[in-house]
């Protein structure tokens, strides 16, 4: 149950992904590498969700777990529900593209060699969905003759709006979003976060990925900061608005280093996954560090966020019983026009 | 359109001056040799038999009396001229002997180039896409072995198969012993070609499955595969409307790259069957020492070769939009 | 035990090299007695006592075989060798000494290219008027041309990295930052290029002999030996040519899969597998 009684769209509880990897380029010996580890985040309907981190952290695999698209090496563990329904791999098949759509990061995510008309469209043959195509191409200023161009002719901009058009074509429940906006001029940025909202506002959920905290901050309803391959902290946007509402160190240090709060730089890099520190990833860098630190640190719900620090002493989240007893919102499922 | 004929032309340009170095090189190359053409056919029928003239002609291209560049020159003016010589074995000009033993071996070459390219495309692809499993295990295993298998060796073993054991195809020599040429049907020589095709076929199919195969799992793993399989399309789908898509121009110009390790396997395979083509006579002609022909014949090869790379290359432009529209060349 | 990747690379690797080195060492030492003829045993089929049969003459086929392969693999590693080396120098040339040089080895290898292999070992064996010298000057001349290409494509990536600029700047010669700083970068691409080659330089060998243009009749070279087998298979002699030409492709097949087993270990990130 979510803190405003809205429907769970997306719920992820407790997921790790890890790679097994050889220990070294010259070595048998496999290692599992944890690049996720107990990441736990959830989408309501009607809202904007960011998860924020650095470039590099490995937010992308999440989307790519949420799809069920992760190379053959992988390892996941926790769950994952949509609508209140385990995502299991199957189930992760029947949806994408369908109740899930994906908007990828980089341009490379373009057939280079079919015109992008017709991989939006996904088909010559239909006509309803050539259509639907023209149409939402027009809404993003992508004239006819773009119907006909080939990825490699293609501005940066442009092909973000192809890649964005083509997750609106099948009119999906939920919108994972991996950097959607870089290469966008600011007004066509604008745009496309105005749509993002129009979307979660018919009572969709969008799931944002970003490195840009105020990109987040200016569009999503609720962040979550990732640090080191977990959630740290989920918050309502509202409590950014100072240090105090914030609750995890990591958060507040995040909050000082944005220029209107004074540009404070937060010194240290964040751990490589290969020498994780035990118990909380944030604790070297951490002026409040003490030994309980060092053990395991559960997520808990504090009023309607939820924070990962030993300093709070909130509710578990327990995503896993609810689900078992059935005890997610009752909210009536959304029909589409 | 411009930078499409400039890039022809620059193609063809290179490709003239390759021809060019091969023809100095193969000359240095037979010139450096210590027999002496003329001394090693001494007394042999083909010299004989021969009129001044032409004998004349033969001194001026491999005699000893003029240094080795005027030598060259003596024979390039000719060769440009359509005049390659006389063949010492044959007896006959170089060129009507090529186009012969051409014709003949072209038949062979022309089936295998097919058979090898398209079982070798498919099973490339099929490799990629069941990447780990057993069907790619399976050509994976084939590939390494018939790459390993010696042309000649495999000629020898399907002959011992079915010429020997099963006695349904013809030992050797694409035409039946003491037949008149005229009564040779075609089916006769397609008998006859029948097995040397074969060995040709089954050893072409493994480099162009292979590189195939390597392709198609960078495209497999690419992102735009990914995004497809995000946007809910079935893996037959993505095979069919972006790996195939995507891979046939690699493909293309390996099945082009592949005309120069066909011919080579053909001089191997035409030895063991008596086949007489090309190949037989490239041997014929290094073993009797028959300068004129061997050199005529390593020069028209490396033009097939030369022609096949530079097809391949006007094909690749015609197809790839991005080198036809003048985007970048990747 | 259940194996990893890496650990059945090592075991194959191993089981190559063994298998390989036994049959370089058992050909050498069995040279002598695969010259004895012996009429009083000519063309047995393969028996207990002569598990690949005896030829016309009444020579041992497995010696004969022995014997020959022994050669091929010396001959083919020999020539392979040479053909490395010539790959390295030429493909460091080509990324370091500028645009003209690289021009020209480019062309060069285009040109080597446009002759097929076979044809290109027959011209060079009659310029050294066939033999021994011939063959591995052939093999040697034709092999290097992909492995300096991939040479090439390497050292070009090197010299954009910072350490290569910085020593660039800092003056140092251009051999010297190749020979310092390149070469131990390139050691496991040449050592995995090398041992991929000796495949193909063995069947080329056997290939140009069994033309008649490598090593002479007289010897018991596995091209030799399946080029007399010619002549006698249509009489049903088979093992002749089925046995020597089985072992052929094992030793090239273990050739193969050594190779691309040190490739997995040394070069972790170039394979498909």
């Amino acid at each position: 149950m979510s803190c405003t009684g809205k429907r769970h769209i997306l719920e992820i509880d407790e997921l790790s992904v890890s790679f097994y990897q050889y220990e070294n380029d010259h070595s048998s010996r496999q290692v599992e590498l944890p690049v996720i580890s107990r990441l736990s985040v959830s989408v309501h309907e009607g809202e904007i969700v960011a998860v924020v981190g650095s470039s590099g952290s490995g937010k992308s695999l999440l989307a790519h777990a949420i799809l069920g698209m992760l190379p053959y090496n992988a390892r996941v563990s926790g769950q994952m529900y949509f609508d209140g329904e385990l995502l299991t791999a199957e189930k992760m098949k029947e949806l994408r593209g369908n109740k899930i759509a994906f908007v990828p990061q980089s341009t490379t995510y373009l057939d280079p060699l079919m015109k992008v008309g017709e991989q939006v469209s996904q088909g010559r043959k239909n006509a309803a969905r050539r259509q639907r195509q023209r149409s939402l191409f027009a809404r993003y200023g992508l004239e006819k003759d773009v119907d006909n161009k080939y990825p490699f002719e293609c501005s940066g901009g442009m092909t973000r709006r192809v890649l964005l058009t083509s997750a609106l074509m099948d009119e999906p429940e939920l919108i994972i979003a991996d950097e959607p906006t870089p290469g966008m001029d600011l007004a066509l940025a604008k745009k496309s976060m105005e749509d993002f909202r129009i979307f979660a506002d018919e009572g969709h959920g969008v799931l944002l990925i970003t490195h840009d905290i105020e990109l987040a901050l200016e569009v999503a309803d609720r962040v979550a900061v990732f640090y080191a391959g977990t959630t740290i902290e989920e918050a309502p946007v509202a409590d950014f608005a100072s240090e105090e509402t914030l609750r995890h160190p990591y958060t507040k240090a995040l909050w000082r280093a944005m220029p209107q709060n004074g540009f404070v730089p937060l010194p240290g890099v964040q751990p490589y996954v290969k020498d994780m520190p035990q118990g909380c990833p944030f604790g070297p860098r951490c002026s409040m560090y003490s030994e309980k630190c060092q053990g395991d640190i559960p997520m808990q719900r504090v009023g309607c966020a939820t924070v990962r620090c030993v300093q709070y002493k909130g509710e578990p989240l327990a995503v896993e019983a609810h689900h078992i007893h059935g005890e997610t919102a009752p909210a009536p499922h959304h029909t589409k026009t | 359109m411009k930078h499409n004929l400039l890039f022809a032309g620059k193609n063809f340009i290179r490709m003239i001056l390759l021809l060019a170095a091969v023809s100095v090189a193969t000359f240095a190359l037979v010139s450096a040799s210590p027999i002496d053409p003329l001394q090693a056919n001494v007394g042999q029928a083909a010299l004989g038999s021969m009129s001044e003239a032409q004998k004349e002609k033969l001194r001026s291209y491999w005699g000893v009396d003029e240094p080795p560049v005027q030598r060259y020159l003596n024979w390039a003016k000719d060769a440009l001229r359509g005049d390659f010589g006389t063949s010492l074995l044959y007896r006959q000009p170089v060129t009507s002997v090529i186009a012969v033993k051409l014709s003949n071996s072209l038949f062979l070459l022309v089936i295998a180039w097919i058979i090898s390219g398209l079982l070798g495309f498919l099973l490339g692809v099929i490799a990629g896409v069941f990447r780990g499993r057993p069907a790619d295990r399976l050509v994976k295993g084939y590939c390494l072995v018939i790459a390993s298998t010696p042309a000649f060796w495999l000629a020898l073993l399907l002959l011992l198969i079915f010429s020997v054991w099963l006695k349904v195809l013809p030992i050797g020599l694409s035409v039946p012993i003491g037949m008149e040429a005229s009564g040779v049907t075609f089916l006769d020589r397609v008998r006859h070609a029948i097995l040397p095709a074969l060995t040709l076929s089954i050893t072409g199919i493994s480099n162009v499955a292979l590189h195939t195969r390597e392709k198609m799992i960078d495209i497999m793993e690419s992102d735009y595969v990914l995004f497809a399989q995000a946007r809910g399309e079935k893996a037959g789908s993505i095979v069919r409307r972006h790996a195939l898509r995507n891979v046939l121009l690699p493909a293309l110009t390996l099945q082009f790259a592949s005309i120069s390790e066909i011919i080579g396997g053909s001089v191997l395979v035409e030895q063991v069957f008596s086949y007489p083509g090309l190949g037989q006579a490239a041997v014929a002609a290094g073993t009797g020492s028959d300068v004129p022909l061997l050199m005529g014949i390593t020069l028209i090869t490396a033009a097939i070769v030369f022609l096949g790379n530079f097809i391949a290359n006007l094909l690749y432009g015609v197809v790839d939009p991005r080198i036809r529209k003048g985007g970048r060349r990747t | 035990m259940k194996l990893n990747q890496r650990q059945k690379a090592r075991v194959l690797l191993v089981f190559s090299v063994l298998f390989l080195a036994g049959v370089a060492v058992a050909g050498v030492l069995c040279h002598d007695a695969a010259m004895v003829t012996d009429f009083s045993r000519k063309n047995l089929t393969p028996c207990l006592t002569y598990p690949f049969g005896t030829d016309w003459l009444g020579r041992d086929m497995l010696y004969r075989t022995l014997t020959g392969l022994s050669m091929s693999i010396l001959i083919g590693v020999c020539a392979a060798c040479v053909s490395a080396v010539m790959a390295l120098l030429l493909g460091i040339a080509a990324a370091v000494f500028g645009k003209k040089v690289d021009a020209v080895i480019s062309f060069v290898i285009d040109g080597i290219m446009g002759i097929p292999h076979i044809l290109l070992l027959i011209l060079i064996s009659y310029a050294c008027g066939k033999g021994l010298k011939g063959v591995i000057i052939g093999v040697a001349l034709t092999h290097w041309t992909s492995l300096a290409r991939l040479i090439r494509a390497e050292v070009m990536q090197l010299r954009q990295s910072e350490y290569i600029l910085i020593a660039e700047k800092l003056g140092q010669s251009k051999w010297k930052i190749a020979v310092k700083h390149m070469l131990p970068h390139l050691l496991p691409q040449f050592l995995v290029g090398l041992v991929l080659m000796f495949p193909h330089a063995i069947l080329h060998e056997s290939s140009i002999t069994f033309l008649g243009f490598g090593l002479s009749s007289e010897q018991p070279a596995i091209g030799v030996i399946l080029s007399e087998s010619m002549t006698y298979l249509i009489m049903g002699k088979w093992w002749l040519a089925l046995f020597p030409g089985i072992m052929l492709v094992l030793t090239v097949v273990l050739f193969d899969l050594g190779g691309n087993a040190l490739r997995s270990l040394l070069d972790p990130n170039s394979v498909h597998a």
